[in-house]
């Protein structure tokens, strides 16, 4: 305000001087503060008058009076500078303008700026398809993405797959911090509430090796919006209401910045749904209970910056009844039958089985920018996870205490340079500290599925990008990763034995006792990843992208020191202390046009893993509970061929298509035999129909076709029981192909002053089709979920 | 700032070396609650006494297989009373888990016995809950039980033990539902 008031007054002054001798030349150039790169296209507004810096970033303007002018200065995707000039004294004048605050800036940089790697196949989604899926998880709005897909436990618990591969494969950025939330188990969804992404990019590979080198599958990056260096505030409300599971979410935030660079913002989500329903019958103990919040403050000037972040979330998920099984025969009958062996009338309660995770997520980071140089960047983090589940165990007293208690404590150090005041190249160099403590919790009376255990993480990483001219940029970099394991751990003697560890492990057992050793495993790892690839645009806005990726992961404690019944999945999971690290080598491309009526991609890759680490059912073991799959983990080499390929057309001035294709076909290469797990060929094809005038109305309906998995590993023969001989377990078979509808709308009116009330109403398998998905670990029990009507309500203000 | 600076630099060192600090202790021994490792069946028929038992020592957590031990046959025509004892012999002494866990909550727990096509045998429960105060209820729950032999024959006679299940059922695993606790097959012979 007080600005506007000293230019009306200097506006005064040039009117007022406008009758003296005019014509004094200013001269110029508009610069980056930061890089010292010119700007072009910045203008120069005074009195009526603008003028535009050319390529050079050059300004000339004539006819000025010997008296004192302010400048308007701005350039797109900068702040605006009003810098008064005295043209008795100056005739030549630089101005300098902070061109990268995209820091501060709430994203809306332009495309290319964003991505997080310029060789590599990536993707983001941005607010409307997370607000779409503000009800839901985080796996199911990325599933949008071409090549992703998902390891689900019923509909709730829902684990993201990155072209064929998922968990600990798949890296998860929280607002700039690493998650260390068990991501070890097929039934442990990542711990995050979509809302409080801003946007969620995904890296279909390891070359971001700033956030990890171990990423064989890729990097989920989640961002907030960035909050602009302004006097701002802002707020969002999303209430989502669902017919199926007969719930509903509401996620909302408040952002307040200021001129001086402070901000902060408030987020909270709360979701809570009961029993989803298959098209035949409720899916009994499905309801979810999510509650989150997250706070941040700080300070971001263009010089340096810090802030504060602080997340909690918090969700009890009920596990389907059914799929708790007692034992093979259970899970034969299950199979056979065809119907989930308990139903019982909807409700909102959660009983046993269920999980109940609690993830406190905490940052402080430090930024300092240096003139002509770069950026400096440190962050320490704090992670603490809490895992507990809930069992049907043998008595009422038992069943109150969880049978899985298991809390994981992250501490991490990270700082890092990027030195990007060169125009033509950058670098980027940093270093990562990291000590983890599990600390699995006796009280469970159960025997310890993960044991506890301190780890060290060491990583070094170097990358860089060079634009050898306007088409060609070329990337590269190395990473070094150190981890150590240091763990206590119980086996039964019996199990120490089968598993030949008395053999080669002896030296590992610190104490003996009765029935069981306590051992003390402890693991080194020396992990280098590298990257390198280009990226060239030509011709009319075509792209073309080339990424190779040397990634290497070492393997995480389920792989290491499974041993025993995993009481929610009632199978014997065993991991394999010989278990070293895999080694993938991963070749990607991307062709992609992108044109305001027609844009496509073809991205294939293939990605062969040396020591792939896999767990499969192999074979059962009898006790006296009878008889249960026992799962192994065991490596193998393997190859991932895969194909991601989309389209969308604009035929008619309101109506497109979009066309999406994905396809992976995984084998283990020294016997030809499919892998376990991985995703079906899928077609998505959607026809659009958007019309701005009318609300900016949006209709889409969508064909989702997932074909069937025709490459699965053999079934196995095991002993039953209850017909005292062998049968096949039809374990691996996977179900039919299916073909579900999804109709989707959205408009948007005003509402109250200058608040916008967007209305969207979303119906989700329109057929109520029966099907079964092949990557649902419950698919043995129950039907998928059925016909599902969505209402959301957005409010922006 | 800098005051901010250095708490925050302080709040860190502090955590860091609270949680390297307290990584040496052993972590406790947990002994399975729920294990059962040895079920004997005791049929007596006068001074004839036969047992079925089964004994799985490392549970099924361990990779063996419970030893099956039947001391020998049934006698043909006969009406044995049968009772059933639980153990968990990983504990000295051994926890008697009949006892302890399954008639406190017998109304949450029920015997099933199938018979093997082949073998002619018929069982019929011997007790309900109420035969374990302060339950009352008038569910059988087949801690004891008859079983009565008619012609020599050979097969199969299967016990499982159901938690969590439904009661009162038909009598048929199937109606019952509930959480396996005991699954186990005898072969038999009547001579």
């Amino acid at each position: 305000m007080k600005r506007n008031v000293i230019y009306i007054v200097f506006l005064l002054v040039v009117n007022y001087v406008f009758a003296q001798d005019c014509t004094k030349t200013l001269s110029g150039r508009v610069i980056d503060f930061h890089d010292g790169v010119p700007l072009e296209g910045a203008t120069i507004t005074f009195n009526n008058t603008t003028v535009k810096t050319d390529s050079n970033g050059m300004y000339k303007i004539n006819k000025l009076c010997a008296t004192s002018y302010a400048f308007t200065v701005s350039h797109e995707d900068c702040n605006s500078q009003v810098v008064t000039v005295d043209i008795n004294e100056v005739l030549d004048k630089d101005f300098y303008l902070e061109h990268h605050l995209n820091e501060l800036l709430e994203v809306n940089v332009s495309g290319n700026n964003k991505t997080k790697t310029s060789s590599s196949q990536e993707e983001t989604i941005d607010k409307g398809i997370i607000e779409k899926y503000s009800s839901a998880a985080l796996g199911d709005a990325l599933r949008e993405i071409i090549g992703v897909s998902s390891l689900n436990t019923g509909s709730t618990i829902v684990k993201p797959i990155i072209q064929g591969l998922s968990g600990s494969r798949v890296l998860i950025m929280n607002n700039g911090v690493r998650m260390q939330d068990m991501e070890w188990g097929d039934e442990h969804a990542p711990n995050v509430d979509i809302n409080t992404a801003g946007s969620v990019t995904v890296v279909k590979g390891a070359a971001a090796l700033r956030y990890g080198g171990d990423a064989i599958g890729g990097v989920i990056v989640m961002e907030p919006n960035k909050v602009a260096a302004k006097d701002t505030l802002f707020g969002k409300t999303v209430v989502t209401g669902a017919s199926n599971g007969r719930g509903s979410s509401i996620a909302t935030e408040v952002i307040k910045g200021y001129e001086s660079g402070w901000f902060w913002k408030v987020q909270g989500t709360l979701k809570r749904f009961g029993d989803v329903e298959a098209p035949d019958y409720i899916l009994s103990n499905t309801g979810i209970f999510e509650r989150g919040g997250s706070l941040s403050l700080g300070n971001n000037k263009f010089t340096q910056g810090w802030d504060a972040y602080y997340s909690y979330y918090r969700n009890e998920i009920g596990v389907l009844a059914a799929s708790h099984i007692g034992n093979v025969d259970d899970l034969i009958q299950s199979i056979n039958s065809g119907q989930p062996s308990v139903i019982e009338n909807f409700t909102y309660t959660i009983d046993n089985p269920k999980q109940d995770v609690t993830h406190h997520l905490g940052r402080l980071r430090y930024f300092k920018r240096f003139e002509k140089l770069g950026k400096w960047t440190t962050q320490y983090d704090f992670q603490h996870n809490q895992r507990f589940e809930f069992d049907i165990r043998q008595t009422q007293e038992l069943r109150k205490i969880p049978s899985l208690d298991l809390e994981l404590t992250t501490h991490t150090l990270t700082s890092d340079f990027v030195l990007d005041s060169k125009f033509d190249y950058n670098l980027n160099f940093g270093a990562v500290l990291r000590y983890q403590d599990n600390f699995a919790d006796p009280s469970t009376r159960a025997r310890r599925l993960i044991p506890d255990y301190d780890k060290f993480d060491t990583g070094l990483f170097v990358s860089g990008t060079y634009d050898i001219n306007d088409n060609v940029t070329i990337d590269a970099g190395v990473r070094y990763d150190y981890n150590q394991i240091d763990a206590k751990k119980f086996y039964i003697k019996t199990r120490w034995e089968e598993r030949g560890y008395d053999q080669d492990f002896n030296d590992l057992i610190i104490e003996d006792a009765g029935t069981q050793w306590l051992t003390n495993p402890k693991f080194d790892y020396h992990s280098i990843s590298a990257t390198t690839g280009f990226n060239y645009i030509f011709g009319n806005n075509y792209e073309l992208r080339g990424n190779y990726a040397l990634a290497q992961r070492a393997p995480n404690p389920s792989e290491l020191f499974s041993d025993g019944l995993h009481h929610s999945a009632s199978r014997i999971e065993l991991g394999d202390l010989r278990i070293d690290q895999e080694t993938s080598h991963k070749i990607s491309f991307s062709f992609q046009k992108n044109d305001e009526n027609l844009s496509w991609e073809i991205a294939p890759y293939a990605n062969f893993i040396t020591d792939y680490i896999l767990l499969e059912p192999t074979n059962v073991e009898l006790s006296i509970r009878g008889a249960f799959p026992v799962w192994e983990y065991r490596q193998t080499n393997a190859r991932l061929l895969g194909i991601d390929a989309k389209l969308t057309k604009k035929w008619l001035p309101n109506w497109k298509t979009n066309h999406g294709f994905s396809l992976v076909k995984g084998k283990e290469t020294d016997n030809d035999t499919p892998l376990i797990n991985i995703p079906a060929t899928n077609l998505g094809n959607s026809i659009i129909f958007q019309k701005e005038d009318w609300n900016g109305l949006v209709v889409s309906l969508e064909s989702e076709y997932t074909f069937r998995q025709n490459e699965f590993p053999d079934n196995i023969i095991v002993f039953s029981p209850q017909a005292q001989e062998d049968v096949l377990l039809d374990i691996n078979t996977p179900p039919e192909a299916y073909h579900l509808l999804h109709l989707n709308a959205d408009v948007s009116v005003p509402f109250f002053r200058q608040s916008k009330l967007n209305i969207g109403v979303t119906i989700n398998n329109i057929t109520n089709n029966k099907y079964r998905n092949y990557l649902n670990r419950q698919r043995y029990f129950a039907d998928e979920v059925g016909r599902n009507f969505l209402l959301r309500l957005t409010f922006n203000y | 700032m800098n005051t901010r600076k250095l708490l925050s630099m302080v709040a860190i060192a502090s955590v860091l070396l609270y949680s390297c600090s307290d990584d040496d202790d052993n972590p406790a021994q947990i002994n399975e609650e729920e294990l059962t490792t040895t079920m004997t069946i005791t049929l007596t028929a006068g001074n004839d006494i036969v047992t079925l038992r089964s004994r799985d020592l490392d549970g099924p957590d361990g990779p063996n297989a419970p030893v099956l031990t039947v001391s020998g046959p049934l006698t043909a025509n006969t009406t044995y009373a049968g009772s059933i004892g639980l153990l968990n012999e990983t504990e000295t002494p051994a926890e008697d888990v009949r006892e302890e866990d399954i008639e406190v909550e017998a109304d949450e727990h029920q015997f099933f016995f199938e018979v093997g096509s082949g073998l002619n045998v018929t069982t019929e429960y011997a007790d309900t809950e109420a035969d374990y105060p302060p339950l009352m209820g008038t569910n059988p729950v087949g801690l004891e039980f008859t079983l009565t032999t008619t012609d020599a024959s050979t097969g199969s006679f299967s016990v499982t033990l159901r938690h969590q299940l439904k009661k009162p059922n038909d009598g048929t695993l199937a109606d019952a539902g509930g959480s396996t606790d005991i699954a186990e097959s005898f072969d038999i012979d009547i001579e």
